[in-house]
């Protein structure tokens, strides 16, 4: 039998997995990108759990927007990626360290 | 509308109940309207687009001003299955929030013209970023915030990346858009726990659980800590500003401006419809959190400032340690509290924009930006006008009595003292003197050192310049008269 526990857990793994890829990610500005989406997703599964156990529509409704909105993130997220390897030739996620101070 | 008085609309028929009510939208439904118009018009306008867009774009904020101001006196309603609330709290931050941004515009003009391949976008993001913000200042439920709050953030997340071959803005422009999608989902995790733990997206729903439950729920700590970390990030509070000193400082200076302002109306009226009209049973619990960012921001925002050489990135940490004393005004959890951090609020955006108004006008004789410090040495001997503007900010800012600043930080300090909170307000005043510091510093450059660099102004600039004069009059002109918007604060806290 699958319970409600089950889904959380799963959506806080997911979450502290996403997490844990931005803040651990030294590499690759993509990678943050798919975290993120990560991040989004687990946030999701958290809702539609909720929502079918209290038998309410609004969090599924709700995961709709989620995921739209994600999208639109995702498309402006890729744009500033096109335009910082145009200025700079480089998406590692250690040379990032113009600004500081 | 305005003749009907609230019971007339109750007992009308359905569809046209909800119709007559759905005026009080009318504001967003015209700003949505003319910010499209506005985009189809700078797509098929040329070479002129942009003057045609700037011009559009102020004649839209007009309308809404004007739309909005009719509305002041409508009737509080909520609408839409109550994820839309019109009260008294939103109307006045809507009017604000136009206001600024039209002023953003007016300021950002002239530096725009001089920027070498200008677009029209600025104005067409700032407007969509200001119908983030109206749907912010009116939610009442989990949708309508986050939807209003992404809106906000994916406009600013573009607009940092506005001069596409900035390196710095590309820089600020990643890092901005990486922390920012962390808040969100931060925030939206809390609202998740939160959803699941009271059943009900709806603020006021949420809030009427919580008064009829007893005992701890470490649950609902859980997802109220989620939640204020997501609306700290959103402020810029410490330990959550990493993105502030970046984004200021790599962003060109009239997107700084635009986030330095707006924005943080739109963020305070978020935290107030989540924390207290929301969750106002878990009081307690919040306060102390809300306590230690106030306390962090103020420590690190003023302690940090000091060392900074860069005009910008002095103000983010300036801005950092500003958000301090309003988290301190929300943190005391009652109304006078919430009145006199909406009063910091609004002074804090009157001087932010005249601030990053002056640097705004100012430029290099190879018409670059003005970045370090000592590039304002000896201003008073080439522009005394905009050195006299200067001063007022950062006299202001400083809490200086004389300019408005200093009633703003008095009345936090007076909410503090009212719930007990000594030992917070004596911190904020020692923090307030360690602040005084970087500021008159400022102003010693400006008055007692000699011409570094001769400063030239952008041209096209009279209208900035009128209204950044007013600005700077306002700042004194508050400190005469502080009562009048003093009582506006408080009386939208019933």
């Amino acid at each position: 039998m699958i319970t409600l526990t089950h889904f959380l857990v799963l959506g806080a793994i997911l979450f502290s997995l996403s997490i844990a890829g931005i803040f651990l990610n030294r590499k690759n500005v993509i990678l943050l990108l798919m975290a993120i989406e990560l991040m989004l997703l687990a946030v999701n599964m958290n809702f539609v759990a909720f929502s079918y156990y209290l038998d309410d529509l609004a969090g599924q409704v709700f995961v709709f927007f989620i995921l739209t909105v994600a999208a639109a993130e995702a498309a402006i997220g890729l744009a500033i990626l096109v335009v910082l390897y145009r200025n700079r030739s480089t998406i590692n996620v250690q040379d990032i360290d113009n600004l500081k101070g | 509308m305005d003749s009907l008085d609230i019971n007339s609309i109750d007992s009308l028929p359905g569809l046209l109940n909800m119709l007559v009510k759905s005026l009080v939208v009318m504001p967003e439904i015209a700003l949505l309207i003319g910010t499209l118009t506005v985009l189809l018009v700078s797509l098929y306008t040329g070479r002129n687009s942009e003057n045609v867009t700037y011009v559009f774009s102020l004649a839209t904020l007009a309308g809404m001003v004007f739309l909005l101001l009719r509305g002041m006196d409508r009737p509080n309603v909520v609408l839409f299955n109550e994820m839309y609330v019109h009260d008294e709290l939103a109307k006045l931050i809507k009017v604000l929030i136009c206001v600024t941004v039209a002023v953003i515009f007016i300021y950002a003009r002239p530096y725009l013209l001089n920027l070498k391949n200008s677009r029209p976008e600025f104005y067409i993001l700032g407007l969509f970023a200001t119908l983030g913000m109206l749907v912010m200042a009116s939610a009442q439920n989990f949708i309508t915030i986050y939807l209003g709050l992404e809106l906000l953030s994916l406009c600013l997340y573009a607009l940092v990346a506005y001069i596409r071959d900035s390196n710095d803005a590309a820089e600020a422009a990643i890092k901005y858009f990486v922390l920012g999608a962390i808040a969100s989902g931060l925030l939206l995790y809390g609202m998740s726990i939160m959803y699941g733990i009271t059943g009900s997206l709806n603020l006021a729903e949420i809030n009427i659980y919580l008064e009829n439950i007893e005992g701890l729920n470490i649950g609902l700590i859980f997802a109220l800590t989620f939640i204020v970390v997501g609306v700290a990030f959103k402020f810029g509070a410490v330990p959550f500003h990493m993105w502030v000193p970046d984004v200021y400082q790599g962003a060109p200076t009239a997107v700084t401006l635009f986030i330095s302002t707006a924005p943080k109306l739109a963020a305070f009226v978020m935290a107030i419809r989540l924390l207290s009209y929301g969750m106002q049973e878990l009081v307690v619990d919040w306060q102390q959190m809300l306590m230690i960012l106030a306390v962090l921001s103020l420590v690190f925002g003023n302690i940090i400032a000091i060392a900074q050489s860069h005009i910008k990135r002095m103000l983010a940490y300036s801005t950092i340690s500003h958000i301090g004393f309003v988290l301190l005004g929300l943190l005391s959890g009652e109304n006078f509290g919430y009145a006199s951090a909406l009063f910091y609020t609004i002074i804090y955006v009157l001087m932010a924009a005249g601030a990053f108004g002056v640097l705004l006008l100012l430029n290099k004789h190879n018409r670059s930006d003005i970045d370090e410090l000592s590039d304002l040495k000896g201003l008073n001997q080439s522009h005394p006008r905009l050195a006299i503007i200067m001063m007022l900010m950062m006299f202001s800012m400083a809490g200086m009595p004389l300019t408005v600043g200093f009633y703003a930080k008095l009345y936090v300090l007076q909410s503090l003292v009212y719930n007990d909170f000594i030992w917070l307000a004596i911190l904020a005043v020692i923090m307030s003197i360690v602040g005084a510091f970087y500021y008159l510093r400022v102003i010693k450059y400006i008055y007692f050192d000699d011409l570094l660099v001769r400063l030239g102004t952008q041209n096209n600039a009279l209208m900035a310049n009128a209204i950044l004069t007013t600005n700077g009059l306002l700042i004194v002109g508050l400190f005469i008269f502080p009562n009048y918007l003093l009582n506006y604060c408080v009386s939208v806290f019933p």
